[in-house]
């Protein structure tokens, strides 16, 4: 068999990658520009990123869970943010301000894009880097320097900025809103400039290497949907990140120069009227917003994209409607830029201009559906093979059922108007956005570990992983619903003072209770993961998921370059599996007489 | 490895899609702000002003350096070095004197009473400054390429490697260019 040989060629090559480049330490671990190193560094960054924000929610939840209690060992840690054991207000609003900044930014978008965007692209497309390995290096190091200030900003004496992490004005443009909003409130703007800058690196490269790289016959349309994926969160952020920034400058100037872009004459206590006039809070709403709703799909669709190749290849069936999911990722894409005022319901807009926003985001429901639907038609008396990386995209799934059906009830500006701002919305955005999104990453991870490390994961750790974390995200999330009905605001400090929300103090306890547990099993995963990276049991064989994309065809050990001899020709899309009584047929393999339809 | 990696057969550059792709979400940042001042103009307190003169003059003076930087880049491609570096070099030139008198004009007004930052600020007179200071960026932006570009090119014997990098810098400068037709034209007449 032709590509049995092909195997074994593959073998004897597997080292010689390594040799060809004389790297010093500096420029293979630091100073890399191979795409492959590149995604690990963003990779690790992003689990050193999740690990601190995810701890950050364990203690505001534990202040949630328990108001009245005091933990001297607190204080012994946090000093002055946890005076006699208690978190402070002060340090309750910086901890979910940073929480959420860190997990939607340096997570769920450097940590997801930058990972896979970068280890999958030039393997799957077949090429042997970025069109710009320079500007990708550059990409990280942005990166990497938005991390540093954005984590020195935890340690400056007034605390870090406090206003959420939609950043609004006045409590993000005026230094004396609270104490977050002086020294942590500069670090948060310049972290997060760098960070724009580090996305529209990546972005430019990753749109130019998929259009522009691709091997000897990987025609568009015979992209595996994770390189569809990427390309449209890629197109998403290079549109929308550059009006953040614009937005993030006009509020530079108001800040630091006395302009009345967003300020107005408000009245401030203990200062008194301001001398701004005719600034407007509600035109950085739309400025963030604008680039706010694409953020949540550009976290969103390289998981979509990984699910997709996961569930295929986890089937051994082709996926369901390849087209059909192209053209939703396209109406998505279209979409997200179109429907950002439904976060802005309350803000006063024109009642017309809100059913027109109502509108278009209900539209969004349709693709999202064909999406779903297209999962679970693909699953349908399919091969299953339940690794924990197939647990995690069916999980995904799940999620993106249960909160995508929460979204269509905020859709609806009538009761949205009632729902805006209370746990509901913290239900629908952690359920479809934040877990289903790391669902994505840890299917990901899961999946493509053996190409990046050249061992595997440890499987039962990994299925003791995925049913806590499964289990635990609905506990913590679902009972969220009922609170946000029932009128529970979101980013109070304490619920305890009010007589309504009383009846929750035993639940808010429960939903604090699993939040722990639930973290504590995400080390589970980062042992399993560190431990693996030297320990893990060892690939043998090239293609250990029986998989048709090009990152199989690679040396076990891929050094840059990724392939030692040619690069490997397209000949079919990536989807035939179970086809003529074929298990499955690689990518590479060119296309036979008596081969019934091809694509 | 620079070599091998550009190895396929594309029919445009890979730089050159970079470029055309970032021209893209420059295009999203002003779009972003020139709609937030059409925003802000139908709102109370828009003062209402005439933009410098000394932004005609600079108007000409970047659309004359457009044609200069494409003598330069169809000098390069004949392999007249240099009249290529001339070329260049006026096109440098003709950009820092667009920066001086941008400058100029935001002293003008601000003469005129015009406070663009500070307590007596208008937005509309902010608005201006954040908008053609940012253009102003990417031109100066395009200027440290050109001088780059003029002194790798000095030390380079023929012209076969100079034409990427000139063809890249003149893509960016007639982009910067016209997107200061467009400002100009949004800020005096539409917006
Ligand atoms: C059918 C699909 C969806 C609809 C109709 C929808 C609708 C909405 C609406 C109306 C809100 C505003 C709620 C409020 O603040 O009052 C909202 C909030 C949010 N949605 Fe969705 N959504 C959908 C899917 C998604 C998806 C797929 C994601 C992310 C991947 C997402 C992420 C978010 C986030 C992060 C917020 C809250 C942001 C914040 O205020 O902090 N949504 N959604
Ligand atoms: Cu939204």
């Amino acid at each position: 068999m032709s590509h049995e040989a092909a195997l074994h060629e593959g073998h004897g090559h597997d080292d010689h990658g390594h040799h060809e480049h004389h790297d010093t330490f500096l420029t293979k671990y630091v100073f890399s520009q191979d795409h492959k190193m590149i995604a690990k560094q963003f990779l690790i960054t992003g689990m050193v990123w999740a690990v601190l924000g995810g701890l950050m929610s364990v203690l505001f939840r534990l202040q949630l869970g328990y108001p009245d209690a005091s933990f001297p060992w607190l204080e012994s840690i946090l000093g002055k943010w946890a005076k006699g054991g208690q978190i402070t207000p002060e340090a309750y609003y910086a901890l979910v301000t940073t929480h959420g900044t860190v997990l939607v930014f340096f997570v769920l978008t450097a940590g997801l894009s930058g990972t896979f965007a970068n280890f999958l692209i030039p393997l799957q497309v077949g090429a042997r880097d970025m069109a710009s390995p320079f500007l990708n290096m550059l990409s990280y190091w942005f990166f990497f320097i938005a991390s540093i200030i954005m984590l020195s900003s935890l340690f400056v004496e007034t605390g870090p900025f406090s206003g959420g992490w939609t950043a609004y004005p006045p409590l993000s443009a005026l230094h004396d809103a609270s104490p977050g909003s002086k020294t942590g409130m500069d670090l948060w703007i310049i972290a997060m400039a760098l960070f724009v800058v580090s996305s529209l690196l990546g972005g430019l490269n990753y749109i130019t290497t998929i259009l522009n790289m691709r091997t000897k016959g990987m025609s568009m349309t015979r992209l595996p949907l994770t390189i569809w994926a990427l390309f449209f969160t890629a197109v998403l952020g290079v549109l929308s990140f550059p009006v953040l920034l614009s937005g993030m400058i006009l509020l530079i100037f108001d800040r630091n120069f006395g302009t009345s872009f967003y300020l107005s004459d408000i009245y401030v206590n203990g200062v008194g009227a301001l001398s701004n006039e005719g600034g407007s809070a509600i035109l950085f709403q739309h400025l963030f917003w604008f680039l706010g709703h694409p953020e949540v799909y550009i976290i969103l669709l390289p998981a979509m994209g990984m699910v997709s190749e996961i569930m295929s290849v986890n089937s051994r069936k082709p996926i369901f409607g390849y087209m059909a999911m192209l053209g939703s990722l396209f109406a998505i894409a279209i979409l997200a830029f179109l429907v950002w005022a439904h976060h802005m319901f309350v803000t006063g807009l024109n009642p017309l201009l809100g059913s027109v926003f109502v509108l278009l985001t209900l539209l969004i429901a349709v693709p999202s559906a064909i999406k779903v639907f297209n999962w679970l038609t693909t699953l349908w008396r399919g091969n299953i093979r339940f690794t924990p990386a197939m647990l995690f995209a069916i999980g995904f799934v799940s999620l993106f059922i249960s909160g995508g059906l929460t979204g269509i009830w905020l859709g609806n500006a009538a009761l949205d108007i009632y729902l805006h701002d209370s746990y509901f919305v913290v239900a629908h955005f952690h359920i479809v956005m934040g877990v289903a999104s790391m669902f994505g990453m840890f299917a990901g991870v899961y999946h493509w570990f053996p190409k990046m490390y050249g061992r595997y994961l440890n499987n039962s750790l990994g299925y003791i992983h995925f049913w806590i974390t499964m289990a635990g995200a609905y506990l913590i999330f679902w009972p969220m619903h009922y609170q946000g009905l029932a009128g529970m605001p979101r980013r109070y400090f304490d619920f305890s003072i009010w007589e309504s929300f009383k009846q929750f103090a035993e639940l808010n306890r429960f939903i604090s209770t699993i939040a722990m547990i639930v973290f504590a099993t995400q080390i589970l995963f980062l042992i399993n993961f560190f431990y693996s990276i030297f320990k893990g049991r060892k690939v043998t064989v090239l293609n250990p998921w029986e998989s048709n994309t090009l990152e199989w065809t690679t040396p076990i050990r891929p050094g840059h370059g990724n392939w030692p001899g040619e690069i490997p020709e397209v000949h079919r899309w990536p989807y035939d599996y179970g086809k003529d009584g074929h298990d499955f047929i690689p990518q590479t393999t060119p296309v036979g007489e008596d081969e019934t339809g091809t694509h | 490895m620079a070599t091998t990696i550009i190895e396929s057969k594309n029919k445009i550059h890979p730089y050159k899609m970079l470029l055309w792709v970032g021209l893209g979400s420059i295009v999203m940042m002003f779009a972003g702000l020139t709609s937030a001042y059409i925003v802000k103009k139908s709102q109370a307190n828009w003062l209402e002003f005439e933009l410098p003169k000394l932004f005609y003059i600079s108007t000409l003076v970047i659309l004359i350096s457009s044609f200069t930087i494409q003598m330069a880049v169809k000098k390069a491609k004949a392999g007249e070095l240099a009249q290529y570096r001339g070329f260049l070099s006026v096109t440098a030139i003709l950009g820092l004197a667009f920066v001086i008198l941008q400058v100029r004009g935001f002293q003008a007004l601000e003469a005129s009473n015009v406070a663009l930052t500070g307590a007596r600020s208008n937005s509309a007179g902010s608005f201006l400054l954040v908008i053609t200071g940012l253009h102003l960026l990417h031109l100066v932006g395009g200027v440290i390429a050109l001088v780059v570009i003029s002194l790798r090119s000095a030390a380079a014997k023929s012209s076969s490697n100079q034409v990427l990098p000139v063809e890249l810098a003149a893509t960016y400068w007639h982009f910067v260019d016209l997107l200061w037709i467009y400002l100009f034209v949004f800020l005096n007449w539409v917006g």
